[in-house]
């Protein structure tokens, strides 16, 4: 070959390689890359509102080809305002969890072995309601119990009334926000209730004292801290943990577990003692002061140091702040508060500091909400009365509690224990109560002598698996619910629609209690044809455009004035009238009229044990999305928060896999990863509740972790209203070496 | 081949975020990124001893490098900048040689199981050239901590917060001049 | 102050630590830095005698490059992700990236390391290929071509060569993402690595007298400039701030030190050089022992450099768990 044609050739061939790699690359920008298009805007979008926790934001579920792609907030829904936190915002992985209920189920094998036979509807619904007709004719209606938790219950509530059961209790009560209702209550005549009527948008200073908002992940109560703290507004946190919320503090007090009683009291000491108290509000609305200056004079700072931990020093200096900021100064009432038996009286002391801040009624403390207007289902009266509450001992017993109690429903279902004659028979509704209820043991126990249990369920729960029916219900995005009409700064009524047609063989709750009525010649009392017609005619009755409603998901009313200078009604539904810094009520009743400090209230961890402590994640509602397969991605297992001395002392390493042990010689069934930090109090360890599940059905939840609830064997009982405080539990640890 | 203007930039305020992971999932759902993955994640750091303690949280992704090594490194040009300076990775071109993953200082690409390509936060481009003025984990965010916007024009929401607010950008001395900047 | 990190990402081959490039990106290493001292030597070979190879060994063995290029590639291929994309590696030409470099260098290599092989072919053995081959005659005008310009083709493979061997260095030195690999220093480890393991291998075969102590001697002064590069290379990065100290660190008291001291250093440089200069001293000529330790050592390096680098970082973006 000769040179030229050589290089001739290979030129070319090299100058045409060059052109055409230049040509198809952005080195000449002409092939154009297509932008990423993921295409997961709905072709239907349909508002409804969410039930992964109970908040019931205001959602819109993006649906395409029949598929829910993507849940956002609704903006036009005061509670999200077009914004959700990551367990609403992971909604399909609920709706299309593999593990989900698909069929009814009859137990088949003995109780608690998960061995069921799928059975059609009309045969689980006919065992069902042949056993709630045979406990009704040998026990009477009172020995049928139903345990509820979510918005979706209020058709079984209804059902269970109309059988004429008075017996229905949720966990929330007993064993989470019930003591500062009946705090708030004695104090104020009104409890809080849900969404708490805490104006943190407006505040000045707000004082968290046991509540880890921002890990406690309420969308709008975090909105709102996120509000305060864009405008300037110092933050106190009170927490034996470095939370979230303490980072962004400008004062966080480690305080002692168990002895937030007393911080309050000295607070109060210092309030009062210096003069710090909001003078012309407490002369017009106030009852009781004298007696609280005396109760409180002994209570100084100085006092408070040994019990608490706390300098007196930060504790005057955050009174002062405190008192700086009034009445724009929110002492936030927390929300999960069951922890060391005395929580009624210490939820008061919360109430009384704010009475004493002035900030019930006004701008930056509490508002006083108001609701829309909607006349009720025009329903039958409830024809049966008149059977007995079983929750307690004596009628007597926890008189400040007006919800039933769930422990003492347990204790009725074990013979025995109560004289009159006990529970036979239980269903279950969106709860479960083996991982809600402390002393799981017990509610084992109760469930082995129960004559019949039912659960309506969407996930293969422990509680399911104990079951004698099991009755899978549609997610909230596949069914109707009751109109949410919520008492919010902004009244308003929300609709829950069907966003996609339910899965499977499920059914939505109303079908569910409405089919059972019909069985159980209760017909009369489900008189519409489906969730939506009943919403529909709730709705016309008050004057509203059902429509708008559906399209919308909401629809305003009427802004009412929310705070006592705008001319909401200063009127409070105690005995005095007043605003009760000194309780009549609790006096007749022979408990402490001002919350008072017991030393022998707290006790020492054993050498050796940890105080065992639980709280929230952002990503997770309890126990029931540790399944959600989007969550878990985020958040797939709790771990053990040790002290990073302690942690040297026992030679644990940051990952290290243990196993805790109680005083009462309960092992956690799994083990967790040891988290080696300073962010915690050296007394205590620290756990993210619902974890450690053991139903077989639940295979990405199942072995991850463990549960707090069965290292809580032990809890003391609230005199006031029977909350079960589970803070008294102390912890050791065992390596995974020692434990096989 | 017209040059944009546009430089869009993401600012978080690390003091009102509480690091949900809201963000996170909105983004999952939005871009159906792969289970097991994330383009969105929450980081935190405490420092001190108990009980003086400090702690930041932050809502960590791709930077959007203005001097991206991963758009550099890749040699077939499947990463490349697009509008706005948003850097973007064409699957049609990746040959998953995962050298722009090796090359990100910040850990924010990962290979996408379904596509075998790499993937990561694309700054919900699809969204703001589409009129759609927000990305889905700023829309969604409970705290509103998280803003989008065009650093080149003075009068945007960015541009006054970064103009305002003491900040800073992840790993600066890495050399990428990233566009992604926390507020303190 | 202490540092408590905690990040919710966990992304398969990201996290905990990054691990995108294992046994394959070792192994291509390792064979391309062979490959490219092979080109070089025996370039520089055909450079400075006019008569080429003495042994019979040598004249054959620049076949060994297209071919165990070839092995390289196919590892290379095989790393890859999404692998039927590859001839996109082809479509572009990224001058910023020393892979899409790297990629059209193996492309050229081929036709340049052929070329040169056949020169180096004794008469008899081309004519009896030529013979069998399909396409005999058209070969032999290409082979014709090759034969009258030896020493461009030489110089051609000389030149790709020290190419070849130092690319990959630049790709690893320049991400600033891996403290460990950030150095200038890492290109010309590598091609010195390269060359020196190229001269173990032939060192391999039953060569010439003349050829095993020359190449006996260069190899010396190759493992020489190696563990001068590797001093420099781990005393620039110790003094020079805390993820570039954090990165030395991996093999001077880390979980690599122990394999990097012994399979890198002392068996890989240290043992071989000491045999060599012996060998040199008293006239002997060097044997197989000394060049497989090379190789061993080359292969090590790789394989510790691949994996500690990535497990090098910035602070950040090492995750507590």
């Amino acid at each position: 070959m000769k040179r030229r044609e050589f290089v001739r050739i290979g030129s070319t061939a090299t100058a045409t390689a060059l052109v055409g790699g230049g040509l198809t690359t952005r080195w000449f920008g002409l092939d154009r890359a297509a932008l990423p298009q993921p295409g997961t805007d709905g072709d239907r979008i349909v508002p409804s509102f969410c039930e992964i926790c109970f908040w019931k934001c205001g959602i819109l579920a993006h649906v395409k080809n029949g598929r829910v792609t993507k849940i956002r907030g609704n903006p036009r829904d005061p509670l999200s305002q077009g914004h959700l936190c990551p367990r609403g915002a992971a909604g399909a992985g609920l709706l299309y969890d593999p593990d989900r209920l698909k069929r009814p189920m009859l137990r088949r094998d003995a109780r608690g072995s998960q061995v069921f036979e799928e059975v059609s509807w009309d045969d689980a619904l006919s065992e069902v309601a042949r056993n709630f007709e045979r406990i009704k004719r040998e026990w009477g209606a009172g020995a049928l119990v139903l345990f509820s938790h979510g918005y979706g219950g209020n058709w079984m509530k209804h059902l269970f009334k109309a059988y004429g059961s008075p017996n229905i209790a949720e966990p929330s009560f007993a064993q989470c926000r019930g003591p500062r209702e009946v705090g708030f209550d004695l104090t104020f005549g009104s409890g809080v209730f849900s969404p708490e009527p805490t104006d943190m948008m407006n505040a000045r200073c707000i004082v968290l004292i046991g509540s880890h908002l921002g890990e406690n992940m309420h969308n709008t109560q975090v909105r709102e801290f996120a509000q305060a703290i864009r405008n300037g507004a110092d933050i106190i946190t009170v927490d034996p943990r470095f939370s979230v919320a303490a980072s962004k503090s400008r004062y966080w007090l480690p305080i002692k577990p168990g002895t937030d009683l007393a911080l309050l009291l000295a607070w109060m000491n210092v309030v009062i003692g210096e003069g710090l108290y909001d003078r012309e509000y407490l002369d017009q609305y106030g009852y009781g002061f004298d007696q609280l200056r005396a109760h409180v004079a002994p209570y100084t700072p100085e006092w408070a140091y040994p019990r608490t931990g706390l300098d007196p020093d930060l504790i005057r200096r955050t009174a002062h702040v405190m008192a700086g900021a009034r009445p724009a100064t929110l002492i936030h009432p927390g929300r999960h508060v069951t922890w060391y038996g005395n929580d009624a009286q210490r939820s008061r002391a919360i109430a009384m500091l704010n009475a004493l801040l002035g900030s019930w009624g006004r701008k930056g403390g509490f508002y006083l909400p108001a609701e829309m207007e909607l006349p009720p289902y025009p329903y039958p009266g409830y024809r049966e009365q008149g059977a007995p509450a079983a929750d307690r001992p004596q009628p007597s017993d926890y008189p400040l509690a007006d919800e039933l109690l769930t422990q003492g429903l347990c204790e009725a279902t074990i013979p025995g224990l109560r004289e009159q004659p006990g529970v036979k028979g239980w269903m279950i509704n969106g709860s479960n109560v083996l991982t809600s209820i402390p002393n799981p043991a017990q509610t084992r126990k109760a469930i082995q002598e129960l004559e019949f249990l039912v659960t309506v369920e969407v996930l293969p729960s422990e509680s399911a698996g104990w079951s004698d029916v099991v009755l899978p219900e549609a997610t909230y995005l596949e069914r109707c619910d009751e109109l949410l009409v919520p008492a919010y700064r902004q009244p308003y009524v929300a609709v829950r629609q069907e966003v996609v047609p339910p899965l499977y063989d499920s059914k939505p709750g109303w079908w569910i209690a409405k089919e059972l009525a019909s069985r159980l010649g209760l017909g009369d009392f489900f008189p519409w044809k489906d969730g939506m017609e009943y919403a529909r005619e709730r709705v016309h009755a008050a004057g509203l455009d059902c429509d708008v409603l559906q399209r919308d998901g909401v629809i305003l009313g009427q802004l009412q004035p929310i705070y006592f200078e705008e001319g909401a009604p200063a009127a409070f539904g105690t005995p005095s009238g007043k605003i009760e810094l000194y309780s009549q009520r609790l006096a007749s009743l022979g408990f402490d009229p001002m919350p008072t400090w017991h030393d022998e209230d707290v006790e020492d961890p054993p050498p050796g044990y940890y105080r065992l402590l639980f709280g929230r994640a952002p990503v997770h509602t309890f126990g029931r999305t540790a399944n959600n397969r989007l969550l878990s991605d985020v958040f797939p297992e709790n771990e053990v928060w040790v002290n990073a001395r302690v942690a040297a002392h026992w030679g644990l390493k940051d990952g290290e896999r243990v196993y805790l042990k109680n005083q009462d010689g309960v092992r956690s069934t799994f083990s967790a990863p040891v988290k080696v930090t300073e962010r915690i109090h050296p007394d205590a360890v620290y756990l993210v509740h619902g974890f450690g599940h053991t139903a077989k059905g639940l295979r990405v939840a199942r072995g991850r972790g463990i549960d707090d609830n069965e290292l809580v064997t032990r809890y003391k009982v609230d005199p006031l209203m029977g909350g079960t405080g589970m803070n008294v539990n102390f912890v050791t640890f065992v390596r995974e070496a020692d434990a096989r | 081949m017209a040059r944009d203007r546009k430089r869009y930039a993401m600012v978080i305020d690390t003091r009102t975020c509480v690091g949900c992971s809201a963000c996170a999932i909105a983004c999952k759902t939005e871009n159906q990124v792969a289970d097991g993955h994330s383009r969105v994640w929450i980081r935190t750091l405490t420092s001190g001893w108990y009980p003086a303690l400090a702690m930041t949280v932050r809502s960590e992704r791709c930077n959007q490098c203005t001097d991206a090594p991963c758009v550099r490194v890749c040699p077939t040009g499947a990463s490349y900048y697009g509008p706005g300076g948003i850097v973007l990775v064409d699957p049609d071109k990746c040959t998953g040689c995962k050298a722009c993953i090796a090359a990100c200082p910040y850990g924010a690409r990962f290979i996408d199981p379904a596509t075998h390509t790499a993937d990561k936060c694309t700054l919900c481009v699809h969204r703001l050239e589409n009129d759609v003025p927000t990305t889905a984990c700023q829309e969604i965010c409970p705290t509103e901590s998280i803003h989008v916007g065009d650093l080149a024009d003075p009068s945007s929401e960015v541009s006054r917060l970064l103009a305002e607010r003491d900040h800073y950008t992840l790993e600066p001395e890495a050399g990428t001049r990233p566009n992604l900047f926390y507020l303190r | 102050m202490t540092q408590e990190i905690t990040s919710t990402r966990a992304n398969p081959l990201i996290d905990p630590a990054l691990s995108v490039w294992h046994g394959e990106v070792a192994l291509y290493l390792f064979v391309g830095g062979l490959v490219a001292g092979l080109m070089v030597i025996t370039g520089l070979w055909m450079l400075r005698s006019s008569e080429g190879p003495r042994s019979r060994a040598l004249s054959l063995l620049p076949w060994a490059a297209p071919v165990l290029l070839s092995a390289g590639m196919l590892f290379l291929w095989l790393d890859l992700e999404n692998r039927f994309n590859v001839w996109r590696f082809y479509f572009a030409f990224r001058i910023s990236s020393p892979m899409s470099w790297g990629a059209w260098i193996l492309l050229a290599i081929y036709p340049a390391s052929i070329a040169l092989a056949w020169n180096m072919t004794p008469g008899d053995l081309q004519a009896a290929a030529l013979r069998r081959l399909p396409w005999g005659p058209w070969l032999g005008r290409l082979g014709q071509c090759a034969m009258n310009h030896v020493r461009r083709v030489a110089i051609v493979n000389v030149v790709l060569g020290a190419a070849l061997g130092i690319y990959t260095g630049v790709l690893l030195g320049t991400m600033a993402a891996r403290p460990l690999w950030n150095s200038a220093l890492l290109g010309p480890l590598f091609l010195a690595s390269g060359l020196s393991t190229g001269a173990a291998f032939l060192l391999m075969w039953r060569l010439d007298e003349v050829e095993r102590r020359l190449l006996g001697r260069a190899d010396m002064w190759l493992i020489l400039a190696e563990i001068v590069l590797i001093a420099a290379w781990l005393g620039d990065l110790a003094v020079r701030g805390a993820a570039s100290r954090d990165a030395a660190w991996l093999v001077l008291g880390g979980p690599y030190t122990t394999a990097f001291w012994t399979l890198v250093v002392t068996l890989g440089l240290l043992v071989p050089l000491a045999g060599e200069w012996l060998e040199h001293r008293h006239h002997g000529v060097p044997g197989r022992f000394a060049a497989t330790l090379v190789l061993v050592g080359g292969l090590a390096l790789r394989w510790i450099l691949v994996n500690a680098g990535q497990a090098s970082g910035w602070a950040a973006d090492l995750a507590a768990r």
